[in-house]
């Protein structure tokens, strides 16, 4: 580029509009390569029988979908999406507000908490997903080794059975038990820190003014606090949502869909029939019920906060 | 409705002493105003009243009891903040009825007093809005009636007009004393301007450093300031403070007067006066200048310039211009005489 000429220092021309569109380009470039290419490609491939191995993708129309709602390993994965983004969005959120609020106190060793709070989302998630594999590993699960040295499994009559295992990853209630469990384990920093900044935002006069009405701690909490918090739940929930109903790194290091695809969901069934399966059809077709829901309740989220926003 | 008695407190702050040894003793119904510039302590004694600051050392006496250990909701206080505080999610309603739920009320008391305090304060017709659609003025009124809907004992404002233009903030002035009339709540007043402590306090506390420098009625404290902080703090424009030999004295600015306007000027002290400058404000006249035959106290961020200031009536003024001089005269009655090295009051009044 030239030097800042007497027009641009003024504020207009065409070094402007060129010094615009250079600061645009790569974030446009970036979406339309990296987003829209790859959906277009999608529903491209959702309405065709492509496969990997093919050369001439046929047009089927919306085939690939009917063959789906009929599928009983959908269906599961449809369920468990649902399933697992609600469980882990309702235990998140309690458990991030209880979090923020007792990290909003003040303590000996605040740093510390704080530090080991966010320690599972500042990990990388395939290292923090490898060292679970090993938590809930069938023969060596330390988890399995405190149950069993307290009594509680292991021996005739234990609590939890005389089996010197629970297999967590091989029963299929635990082994949604365990999805849902190490899912929170990674949203939960990221929603305890955006509920803490919401905290933070609540002028501290209105808190102390509730104290001096005579508000107990109840009452503060669900009066004042909560209503207060909203829009920023509702980011919380968003975030939590999006990443929970969206994400398969969890399925396919931990459960890799199994014990017998009871725990798939529709991200890793996507992805184990359109790539490793080679049904490139009818794994878009799986993906794209991802979207109405995740563009439909993120719209919807995006209103809410706009009409909650409490301001004065 | 309660007495309020402070004894030896202490709020410290890590090393900050921001309440530094305070003793009070406040009556029943009484209007007290704690008065002092910002980082004096009288927002955090107030805090400390009120006990969202934990007292380092010393004790707190609400009627008559020991608070020192009790939350704020166990205290039964009002407090209006300088923000107002109004819970902005709620109605001005629900705002007002809120210490009432608080303290668990019959729906249909709460609705009868909650109208008793929106007529206190005529803002009935605001009850459905919410806080952002109020002005500041009517953001004042229900911060206000919020505090008074139940009897609190003690009633404890933290600088409510600052927020306020300055016509609106007269009249709201005039309002609270009203209103303190007939309610008749022991209040503490925190500001850091002069004038509303004069006009509104039936006592003024002065505090600087987090102590109480001086405590009395208003008139008193501006007649005969116990120091030279006090003096430097009260009347706008402030106290002139001149060096002479080993005391310094300490004038009003109304007091200083030009010859031609003196009445009885047996005793009167002379100074000849070097006006530098005049501003009229209309009523009155400021004149700047220098005084030959004497010293300003000057001290850094106060009275910087050094100049002695006259205030007189601008239908008395005559023909003062600036570059001017002239005799003037104070009635040995306003002077105030302080030591020079330790700043305190030397007499109750001149000899």
């Amino acid at each position: 580029m030239s030097a800042p000429s007497a027009q641009s220092r003024a504020g207009s021309g065409p070094n402007q509009t060129l010094l615009a569109v250079l600061m645009l380009a790569p974030a446009v470039v970036f979406i339309v390569a990296l987003v829209g290419v790859p959906f277009g490609l999608a529903v491209y491939y959702s309405v065709h029988d492509v496969t990997t191995g093919g050369t001439t993708p046929r047009w089927v129309g919306l085939g690939n979908f009917a063959d789906l709602l009929s599928d009983r390993t959908f269906l599961t994965a449809l369920r468990n999406t649902v399933l697992f983004t609600f469980s882990t969005l309702v235990v998140v959120l309690i458990l991030s507000t209880i979090q923020a609020e007792l990290l909003m106190r003040n303590f000996r060793g605040k740093w510390l908490v704080r530090f080991l709070l966010l320690l599972p989302w500042t990990a990388p998630a395939a290292l923090g997903l490898i060292g679970w594999l090993w938590m809930l590993d069938s023969v060596f699960s330390p988890i399995d080794w405190v149950l069993r040295q307290v009594g509680l499994l292991g021996r005739p009559g234990a609590a939890l059975g005389a089996l010197p295992n629970l297999y967590w990853l091989g029963d299929r209630t635990l082994a949604i038990v365990s999805v849902i469990l190490v899912n929170v384990w990674r949203l939960l920093p990221l929603a305890t820190v955006i509920v803490l900044a919401g905290l933070n935002s609540i002028p501290r006069d209105v808190v102390e003014q509730s104290r001096i009405d005579r508000a107990g701690y109840m009452r503060r909490l669900f009066d004042i606090t909560l209503p207060m918090l909203s829009p920023i739940l509702l980011v919380a929930i968003l975030f939590t949502f999006v990443f929970t109903f969206g994400d398969m790194i969890n399925i396919f290091i931990l459960t890799r869909g199994g014990p017998a695809n009871s725990t798939q969901v529709l991200p890793s069934l996507a992805f184990f029939t359109g790539i490793l399966g080679g049904n490139l059809g009818k794994g878009a077709a799986i993906a794209m019920f991802l979207f109405p829901v995740l563009a439909g309740i993120s719209a919807l989220l995006l209103r809410l906060i706009r009409r909650s926003e409490v301001t004065i | 409705m309660a007495t309020l008695k402070v004894e030896n407190v202490h709020t410290h702050f890590g090393g900050v002493r921001a309440v530094d040894g305070v003793d009070l003793n406040v009556k029943d119904g009484e209007f007290l105003v704690l008065l002092g510039a910002s980082g004096s302590g009288k927002t955090t004694l107030m805090r400390t009243i009120a006990g969202l600051e934990k007292l380092t050392s010393g004790n707190v006496l609400i009627g008559g009891e020991v608070v020192n250990h009790l939350p704020p909701n166990s205290r039964n206080i009002a407090m209006v903040f300088q923000s107002y505080a109004l819970y902005p999610h709620k109605s001005v309603f629900r705002n007002i009825s809120f210490p009432l739920e608080a303290v668990r009320t019959e729906r249909a008391a709460i609705k009868e007093k909650v109208e008793w305090a929106a007529g206190l304060f005529g803002i009935g017709h605001l009850l459905a809005r919410k806080p952002r659609a109020l002005s500041g003025g009517e953001r004042q009124r229900v911060a206000l009636a919020r505090a008074l809907v139940r009897e609190p004992n003690l009633f404890l404002l933290d600088e409510p007009l600052s927020n306020l233009d300055a016509k609106l903030r007269h009249s709201a002035r005039h309002e609270l004393k009203k209103l303190h009339q007939r309610i008749g709540i022991t209040t503490i007043y925190v500001t850091h301007d002069q004038v509303e402590a004069m006009g509104l306090g039936e006592r003024v506390a002065v505090m600087n450093h987090g102590k109480i420098e001086q405590i009395g009625a208003p008139s008193d404290i501006y007649r005969s300031p116990a120091n030279t902080f006090v003096a430097r703090f009260m009347g706008s424009p402030a106290m002139n403070l001149l060096e002479t030999g080993s005391e310094t004295i300490g004038f009003h600015p109304e007091n200083f007067l030009p010859s031609s306007h003196f009445e009885a000027s047996t005793g009167a002290q002379h100074f000849e006066f070097h006006v530098s400058g005049v501003e009229d404000l209309g009523s009155d006249l400021l004149l700047y200048g220098s005084v030959p035959s004497a010293k300003p106290v000057t001290e850094e961020g106060v009275n910087e310039s050094g100049a002695v200031i006259a205030k007189i009536p601008a239908r008395l003024a005559g023909t003062i211009e600036a570059g001017q001089q002239h005799d003037f005269f104070i009635q040995p009655a306003f002077i105030n005489r302080f030591d020079r090295a330790t700043g305190q009051r030397l007499s109750a009044g001149p000899a």
